[in-house]
């Protein structure tokens, strides 16, 4: 496609603008700064602050350049007698109503308001009138407001409307009692609603956690990625005196734009959580006692040569590559095979025929461009947020966005399809899908799974699905969070990718964690050795090396009783065996069972690499001072790799462990195809109800568990069982009423909520929060009674 | 809607009507413009005024966030968001009116209910609103809108008569 380009001049200068553009791009494209509040290059234009106003030749008044288009032969002046009397003027009625409490304000040192007054404000105020004043709201536990200091802009506003995709901001009243907020003083609970933080232009929004904590010029700027999960957004982190203050988003228009969610704003504060582990610690004469590292490295690897190999390695797969990849060269060089990154991961059958590593199949930039993406077992928006922001983008376009999930999430965008049903019976209504579009493209099914398909009966819903990925010139096929941990996962992978295949689809992983595509890489999974070649020996996978109990383990930034698929088979595994952990928290749990604790660093306190889902490396270093006498992890393992006299360990920095992976990478090329042929295999049936579980947003891993702020948010309640009304009325269970959920001789007590978007015969408890920890695996058949 | 209540049930049978034919009238997906239609027939039927839960309703009832039925309750005078009497007056205190003396007209009522500007008699049958901008009946000022119905040129003898008249 080629544009139309006009020339236009920009204070004497000709340049070239696409037609149709605002003067307000084309000047930014050519560094020429036109001062601005309300327009914001990812928002709609509003025009509603007049900051931008500008003198274009025969224009009689002012122009605002964000809202007037190019014009072939335009004479712009951004900075001629008339252009700054107008934005003069501008500022002295914007100023009318704000306090000017910048010494008191937050946003002081980084507001636009502060900044280009300075330009074009006046040393003296002519208003000697009140100014109006507006009481705040309490819009929850992320952001603050001082909503006097509001300058009316909109970009919050707007931000929920055409970003968030659900307006929770609103602007209220009129004239002078006009006022942002909600209204009714409700919390503002969009998983990304902390970006209007950033863009609100003067200090009205501003970070909670934050509030009167540091000044921005006091802070040191240093450049990290968010440790959550698999999109690896891109973040500064500002230090003061050693310490994490808070985490902002890095623009990088390929990974998370200019946006971050909240989970990788707020989580920092983790970091500094009562939980921190600050010595290392030995379980000596049944109490523990702090000791130096020496003697704690000196025990660890006593534990870890004892055994014989007889050991499950067990690491959470938010950690860095190079610490991942030192964990399973000592593990391997021990002789110890079961090392695994995929705690939430159920079900490991075809492991042998996984690609490189758990691929998106696209960029993420590419996922706004598909005009077809079905997406199985995953609630997106609360998984990968910014996936989902790219989702709903796609979908505004136009594309068909399509999921089979086990219940009815909600998307704040158009939905072509929505398939919910029965957690179990997921692998037969993709089945069923299968069946459809193979014959609708009139090919034969592949032989393997000939007999599972052909028994399924396609509704109108499932060739709907089928139609609309044939008919996709540009689909995808995204297996989610909740597909990951589904107990017959393997079963839907194959059937995925044989949806895929079908369909000239690509198929794409959604992956757990920060680091899975540097976890495979790095060999730090049973099956593959770094570099992602074939293990000649495989060892046990993350589920079976806790059934089958080992000797001893070395786990790395998991609780496993939260994060394991089984938390009870793996608590008590721990507990009969000798227990190394390399942990940034502790906690009374994980002192029932260790023997050794070794201080990692957290987030921010250690350089390393991410790779994200598209297999994006990113790198980054340490930034703040480490808590305690917390180590990197690398250099734990580092240590521990030559106290017990193993060869190759003698790295001087995380580099030179990146750069050593990076020759047994050579040249990868990641592939999604799935090579694999086996039967379905019938999962036995299930008796009573049947537990799924779902991750809440902030229950991910350690650090985002620690934030207080996030534990406040809305989302971080989620200790509930959910339950379809039908079921509750046949139990005589109301609303908010105690129930009693058993398995296996365990019990816990919870209150539910009726949700009709559960099937009959699910029972929703969620994973990765106390209330349930160590209670039952992710998916099993429990008792429920009144309480 | 999954576990959240909704609160459509607080709208009755004929204000549904209403508003269903609102929503007729505008493009598909632009059930936005019916808000106007929809809070007005609700606070006719709740004496005149809108309540938070009746705003939810009829966000509810048209697949709004509610924060866009509180805006546009909020902005127009023609929406009241609190209690208040069953008969609205409004004064017109613009400049025509003003000229021919609204200010002594907003005098007068104020002594005859006993309430100022702003507030509802006791009794809950009158409320005298805040500000009204002009109502275009300029050339008949000073004038002021009861319930909907234009009163001009006003003298105190014609207020009396009005103001008794509202029951
Ligand atoms: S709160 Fe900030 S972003 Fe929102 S309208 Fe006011 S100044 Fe603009
Ligand atoms: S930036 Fe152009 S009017 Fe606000
Ligand atoms: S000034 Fe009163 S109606 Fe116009």
């Amino acid at each position: 496609m080629t544009e139309q380009m006009v020339n236009i001049e920009i204070d004497g200068k000709t340049v070239k603008a696409r037609k149709g553009e605002m003067i307000m791009q084309a000047a930014d494209r050519e560094g020429v700064y036109i001062p601005r509040f309300c327009y914001h290059e990812k928002l709609s234009v509003a025009a509603n602050c007049r900051m931008c106003l500008i003198e274009a030749e025969k224009a009689p008044k002012p122009l605002p350049a964000c809202a007037t288009p190019v014009m072939e032969g335009m004479k712009i002046f951004t900075r001629s007698k008339k252009a700054i009397a107008a934005q003069r003027a501008t500022m002295e009625f914007l100023l009318i109503n704000h306090p000017l409490d910048c010494p008191i304000c937050d946003q002081g040192g980084e507001c636009e308001l502060q900044d280009l007054a300075m330009g074009y404000g006046r040393g003296i105020a002519r208003f000697s009138e009140r100014k109006r004043v507006i009481k705040d709201e309490n819009i929850g536990p992320l952001i603050s407001t001082f909503m006097t200091r509001c300058i009316y802009c909109t970009r919050c506003v707007r931000f929920g409307m055409e970003i968030a995709g659900i307006q929770e901001l609103g602007d209220t009243g009129r004239g002078e009692h006009s006022r942002i907020g909600t209204y009714i003083g409700r919390s503002v609970d969009h998983e990304l609603s902390g970006n209007v933080i950033d863009i609100c232009p003067v200090g009205a929004l501003n970070s909670r956690p934050f509030k009167m904590h540091g000044r921005g010029w006091e802070m040191t700027r240093h450049e990290t990625v968010s440790p959550h999960d698999c999109v690896g957004s891109n973040l500064y982190g500002h230090v003061l005196r050693g310490k994490l203050m808070r985490t902002v988003p890095r623009p990088n228009e390929a990974v998370n734009e200019t946006w971050i969610a909240d989970r990788d704003r707020f989580s920092y504060a983790g970091i500094y959580s009562t939980d921190r582990l600050e010595r290392p610690m030995l379980k000596q004469n049944s109490g523990w006692h702090e000791v130096d590292w020496e003697t704690a490295l000196a025990a660890a690897a006593k534990v870890l040569r004892s055994v014989n190999g007889d050991a499950g390695v067990l690491a959470s797969p938010g950690s860095t590559t190079e610490e991942l990849y030192l964990l399973q060269k000592l593990a391997r060089g021990l002789g110890i095979h079961s090392i695994d990154t995929r705690p939430r991961q159920a079900d490991f059958r075809d492991d042998e025929f996984e690609p490189l590593f758990p691929w998106l199949g696209h960029s993420i930039e590419d996922l706004e461009r598909l005009d077809t993406a079905f997406i199985i077992g995953s609630n997106l928006r609360k998984e990968v947020p910014l996936l989902a922001h790219r989702i709903r983008k796609a979908s505004l376009h136009g594309a068909a966005v399509m999921f089979l999930n086990p219940r009815r999430y909600e998307f704040l965008f158009p939905l072509t399809a929505y398939l919910s049903a029965d957690a179990y019976t997921l692998p037969a209504e993709l089945a069923a899908i299968v069946k459809a579009a193979a014959k609708a493209a009139r090919k034969p099914l592949p032989a393997h799974l000939k007999d599972f398909v052909q028994a399924q009966a396609p509704q109108a819903e499932h060739e709907k699905i089928a139609a609309h990925l044939l008919q996709g010139k540009c689909a995808g096929i995204l297996l989610g969070h909740l597909a990951l941990s589904h107990p017959a996962y393997a079963d839907l992978r194959m059937l995925a990718a044989a949806l895929a295949d079908v369909a000239g689809a690509k198929l794409g992983y959604i992956s757990e964690g920060a680091n899975s595509s540097g976890a495979w890489l790095a060999g730090a999974v049973p099956h593959r050795i770094a570099g992602g070649r074939k293990a000649a020996l495989k060892g046990l996978d993350a589920r079976a090396m806790f059934t089958e109990a080992r000797k001893a383990y070395v786990l790395m930034g998991v609780e496993p009783e939260l994060d394991c698929w089984d938390g009870t088979a793996a608590l008590g595994a721990l507990q009969k065996a000798s227990v190394v952990a390399i942990t940034p928290f502790v906690t009374d749990t994980m002192k029932r069972y260790a023997a050794v604790l070794l201080p990692a660093c957290s987030f921010g306190e250690t350089s390393g690499t991410h790779v994200n889902a598209e297999g994006r490396w990113q790198s980054f270093t340490g930034m703040a001072k480490p808590v305690g006498e917390a180590r990197p992890g690398w250099k734990i393992l580092r240590v521990l790799g030559n106290l017990c006299e193993l060869e190759g360990f003698a790295f001087v920095s995380s580099e030179e462990v990146r750069a050593e992976l990076k020759q047994a990478l050579a040249e990868i090329a990641p592939d999604n195809q799935f090579k694999g042929t086996r039967n379905i295999y019938a999962e036995p049936p299930v008796k009573g109800f049947k537990r799924v579980a779902e991750v809440p947003l902030y229950s991910v891993d350690m650090l985002a568990r620690r934030s207080a702020p996030l534990q406040a948010t809305h989302d971080a309640d989620a200790a509930w069982v959910r339950l379809s009304p039908v079921d509750a009325r046949k139990l005589g269970i109301t609303d908010n009423a105690q129930v009693a959920v058993q398995h296996a001789g365990a019990r816990i007590t919870l209150p539910v909520k009726l949700d009709d978007s559960v099937q009959s015969g699910n029972v929703f408890l969620p994973a990765g929060i106390a209330a349930t920890a160590g209670f039952a695996p992710l998916y099993a058949s429990v008792e429920l009674e009144r309480a | 809607m999954t576990e959240t209540s909704s609160k459509i049930s607080l709208l009755s049978k004929n204000a549904r009507q209403v508003i269903d034919e609102a929503v007729k009238k505008y493009p598909e997906g632009r059930q936005r413009s019916a808000i106007f239609d929809a809070l007005r027939e609700v606070q006719h039927e709740n004496k005149g005024y809108l309540t938070v839960e009746l705003m939810d309703a009829v966000a509810d009832y048209l697949k709004l966030e509610p924060i866009k039925v509180y805006e546009a309750a909020t902005f127009y005078s023609m929406f009241e968001t609190r209690p208040v009497g069953r008969h609205s007056i409004s004064v017109c205190t613009n400049i025509s009116c003003m000229l021919r003396g609204a200010d002594d007209i907003v005098a007068y009522i104020e002594k005859k209910l006993g309430i100022k500007t702003g507030e509802s008699t006791p009794d809950g049958r009158c409320y005298l609103k805040r500000e009204e901008e002009c109502l275009a009946a300029c050339a008949g000022g000073p004038m002021m809108m009861v319930d909907h119905k234009y009163y001009e040129n006003l003298t105190p003898e014609m207020l009396d008569r009005i103001l008794e008249g509202l029951k």
